[in-house]
């Protein structure tokens, strides 16, 4: 691959630790923090969430990355969204970020479709003229018309999805971070996300998809990792990771549990 | 196919590459680099004004006077205060007290609002703060800024009152915009305080009405600076609002001078509690993700 060499990776992620040093406490307050002080102990318990991770992605790369819960993947992608700060390690991502990690980011209840979209697309770090420019075709993607000038809150979680999802992909993002967020909505809303997704694809963006739907990560990656205990297992062709994780969990990839799994 | 697409973007692309080109590695002495940071914070003050402006009109709006309990709520307060001191000193008391009262309690409001929303800030934000990298410094700064949004509608009803009370405008006045650009960053200072504080220990929140209360009644509010005893007088700049306040009232109400040590005192003060609470605020900030 002779061009890869020119182009330096879009992301790269270098001997990558993350810990998080977790509170044991339901809530922490004042008094609590006293007394276990008083008595020498210490409820913060240190979890280490991704363990010496290394790999790159060029350009125009979906990578999937697969494995089970807790196995590291949504820490990985929240640190190369800059979210959680490396423990040790470095990320370098080169490009302009745009995450999907849960959906409407920002929005405020209490407003109206249109003012949420500006909301939404500022917190996602646009300017307002990049968000302005977008309005009509996230209107139109999401299919809310007159309901756009109506507060959200008066919106079925179902078009809540379709608009948040819309502020997230029409912004046109050179690297798009994407964790489980196709679950929400209904069958068409799954069909229709996944097309755009598909049509993001072919305008050469790169993305990183984290899934349990293996049936998503074998159709649109082009790359994919399985994470074990914060460990990268292996990287490589989609099919040949998939099969990999699978033989080792037991479960068929094509089980209609995992399939469901969206 | 897909190596033929990298190589023609980047070539293309290459400039604004470099404009969004990060690098995330461990912080080093606690503080994230400034540099970055703060490039990063004025990219976003569009978010910044927005979350301020969309809370005012996402606030009171469904209740009767709507916007109005901006100006209506720390009117009350003031007239409440008002009725209060007149019954228990009989009366007897100071010249155009209402006028000083008001001046006062509208600039105080922003404090305590920096503070019981400041506090908040963070940990309210919840899901934005584990699903998007922003200077996470725009919660605690943007409750100031609501603060001082809401503040503005204020000073029109004391203007109401002092042309009421025919009190004139004088060339003092002009003293109170140093005054009250060091009050602001000491709000600001106190409000990024307190947001750190509420992560770490969530019952921060429950001391604020009290602590907020009684700052008010150490400060020159509600009793004016002539009134405060001849051996409590060396004690005055313990208080950070102090000097401000007593600047602040009698500019407005007597078209006094602040004396030079009042800027001074008021200017250390506010750096301090504005550097204390920056240093506090992004020394901790990267532990808010996994903390809230």
């Amino acid at each position: 691959m002779p061009s890869e060499s020119s182009a330096p990776p879009a992301i790269s992620v270098q001997h990558l630790w993350v810990t998080y040093r977790v509170s044991m406490e339901r809530k922490p307050t004042l008094k609590s923090s006293l007394m276990r002080a008083g008595r020498g102990e210490r409820l913060v318990r240190e979890i280490v969430a991704v363990r010496d991770l290394s790999f790159d992605l060029p350009r125009s790369r979906v990578l999937g990355i697969v494995g089970n819960n807790g196995a590291g993947k949504s820490t990985l992608v929240r640190a190369i969204a800059g979210i959680l700060p490396p423990t040790q390690g470095r990320i370098e991502v080169r490009g302009r970020v745009s995450t999907l990690l849960a959906l409407g980011i920002g929005f405020n209840p209490e407003l109206t479709g249109h003012e949420n979209v500006i909301l939404g697309g500022l917190a996602a770090g646009y300017t307002r003229a990049e968000i302005e420019d977008k309005f009509e075709e996230i209107g139109e993607w999401s299919e809310l018309g007159d309901f756009l000038e109506l507060p959200v809150r008066t919106y079925s979680a179902g078009m809540f999805g379709r608009l948040a999802f819309a502020v997230a992909v029409h912004m046109e993002p050179d690297i798009l971070l994407v964790d489980e967020a196709l679950s929400a909505g209904d069958a068409a809303f799954k069909a229709k996300a996944t097309a755009k997704m598909h049509s993001l694809l072919d305008q050469a963006h790169t993305m990183v998809l984290v899934s349990h739907a293996l049936e998503t990560v074998q159709n649109m990656c082009s790359d994919a990792i399985w994470m074990e205990k914060g460990e990268l297992k292996m990287m490589g062709r989609p099919a040949d990771v998939i099969s990999a994780y699978t033989n080792n969990e037991n479960v068929d990839a094509n089980a209609a549990t995992t399939r469901e799994d969206v | 196919m897909a190596d033929a697409v990298v190589s023609e973007q980047s070539s293309v692309d290459d400039d604004e590459f470099r404009g969004n080109y990060h690098v995330y590695e461990p912080y080093r002495a606690g503080l994230p680099r400034l540099k970055p940071y703060l490039r990063e914070l004025w990219r976003r003050r569009e978010f910044l004004d927005e979350m301020a402006r969309s809370r005012v009109r996402a606030e009171n709006m469904d209740t009767l006077f709507g916007r109005a309990w901006t100006v209506l709520s720390p009117l009350l307060t003031a007239l409440t205060y008002y009725l209060l001191v007149l019954i228990l000193t009989r009366g007897a008391g100071v010249e155009n007290y209402l006028i000083f009262l008001l001046s006062g309690i509208f600039l105080f409001q922003i404090l305590q609002d920096a503070m019981a929303h400041g506090a908040k800030s963070v940990v309210g934000a919840g899901r934005m703060i584990t699903n998007t990298a922003f200077p996470r410094v725009m919660l605690p700064l943007a409750e100031v800024r609501l603060a001082l949004s809401e503040f503005w509608p204020t000073m029109i009803v004391l203007v109401v009152f002092l042309i009421g009370y025919r009190i004139p405008p004088h060339w003092a006045l002009i003293s109170l915009i140093p005054i009250f650009a060091l009050y602001l960053i000491m709000c600001a200072g106190i409000a990024m305080l307190l947001a750190t504080l509420q992560v770490f220990f969530r019952d921060t929140r429950s001391f604020i009405p009290f602590f907020s209360r009684m700052w008010l009644y150490a400060s020159p509010v509600l009793w004016t600076s002539n009134q405060v005893p001849a051996e409590l007088k060396s004690l005055e700049w313990l208080n950070p609002m102090y000097a401000i306040t007593a600047s602040w009232s009698n500019a407005i109400v007597n078209g006094t001078w602040p004396a030079p040590s009042a800027y001074l005192i008021a200017a250390i003060w506010s750096f301090v509690l504005f550097f204390l609470g920056a240093y506090v605020f992004l020394s901790r900030e990267r532990d808010f993700a996994v903390r809230i």
